[in-house]
């Protein structure tokens, strides 16, 4: 679920590293087992298929994560500097460590090549302004997995005016994925 | 300097050449901007060479990356390794292979140039000379295949 979430959601989601933690033991487990298991036998083969299954899910999570990491970073390190106490983390500690060296290579990397040999009142650069933000308009599949009332839609055109509708348990939609962030957060809907 | 020769001037009360000055602010400004898109796009191909070749860069590539671009390169491949290591338990989770959805467990490749010997998880080696074919788990031959040393058989 957080997988297919994260694919298809515009921005980077919150980190999840309880569901890391448990998937990776359970390889470990399964590759394990397998190095005891007696060679030719027929439940080795489904096994290993299932650990490569399972290892392309996580590590296709985790790619997925870096992507959104490496193209939104100054936008992300904000959000998880000015994070209140309560609110979860959308980065693994590791992940942090990961943007914040991105952000210092880049930043070193630009002044070093460009900036330091422009005029004086030109260099500096908010790279907070110049690199563009996670879409969050754009649409989204959905699938609602738990009955939501009265979402809120905000109006596209000045035309329109904002309305209500009701998610049913079960129905799929496609829209604004601002209308629905909470709730892909929250687990009451899966994105498809 | 150019701009600051302007300024004074225009703080001697020559109005007339405030547009100038505004005019040539956006233009530096429009050139600053065009330098570092052109320096990030670079960035980004660069990056992505790493998540294709590997750490290692062929040196027509490096050949024509400048010092700094290195620089970045290596620093950029330090902090993902550094990230990969610290996922999934003992040796780390190395994100850069399983690209692709598995759709079985053994793959027919051939071998496109020598490679020498190659071990598999039983114990046995197997010679990749050039043209020679064999029946080998996929998730040995991954790198390989992307450094082109095997060529995925499809039939």
């Amino acid at each position: 679920q957080a997988w297919l979430n994260e694919k298809f959601a515009p921005e980077l989601l919150e980190s999840k590293p309880e569901i890391i933690e448990c998937v990776v033991e359970q390889l470990d487990h399964m590759e394990a087992n397998l190095k005891r298991a007696k060679k030719g036998d027929l439940k080795v083969s489904v096994h290993r298929m299932e650990i490569e299954r399972i290892r392309y899910v996580l590590s296709s999570y985790l790619r997925c994560r870096l992507v959104k990491i490496e193209k939104f970073f100054p936008h992300v390190l904000e959000k998880e500097k000015s994070r209140a106490e309560g609110e979860p983390s959308i980065l693994s500690p590791e992940e942090f460590a990961f943007a914040k060296e991105y952000m210092a290579n880049t930043e070193t990397y630009l002044k070093n090549v460009a900036l330091k040999h422009m005029p004086p009142n030109l260099q500096k650069v908010s790279l907070l302004k110049s690199v563009p933000k996670p879409n969050l308009d754009s649409f989204v599949f959905l699938r609602v997995l738990e009955r939501q009332e009265n979402i809120l839609v905000e109006p596209e055109t000045d035309e329109q005016r904002e309305y209500a509708i009701d998610l049913e348990e079960g129905s799929q939609h496609l829209i604004r994925y601002r209308t629905v962030a909470p709730l892909v957060a929250s687990g009451a809907v899966q994105l498809i | 300097r150019g701009s600051s020769s302007f300024r004074s001037e225009a703080k001697s009360g020559r109005t007339d050449l405030i547009f100038l000055i505004r005019f040539r602010h956006c233009y530096l400004l429009r050139n600053q901007r065009c330098i570092l898109a052109y320096l990030y796009d670079r960035l980004l191909r660069i990056r992505a060479l790493r998540w294709e070749y590997g750490s290692v860069l062929p040196n027509t590539i490096q050949f024509h990356m400048s010092t700094e671009e290195v620089e970045w390169f290596n620093r950029y491949k330090k902090s993902l390794a550094t990230y990969m290591r610290s996922v999934g338990g003992e040796e780390g989770l190395d994100l850069t292979q399983d690209i692709k959805p598995p759709k079985s467990l053994y793959i027919e490749v051939r071998c496109l140039r020598d490679y020498g010997e190659f071990e598999i998880d039983d114990g046995t080696t197997i010679l990749l000379k050039k043209n020679s074919q064999h029946f080998l788990p996929r998730w040995k031959c991954e790198q390989l295949i992307r450094q082109g040393v095997l060529e995925h058989i499809l039939s």
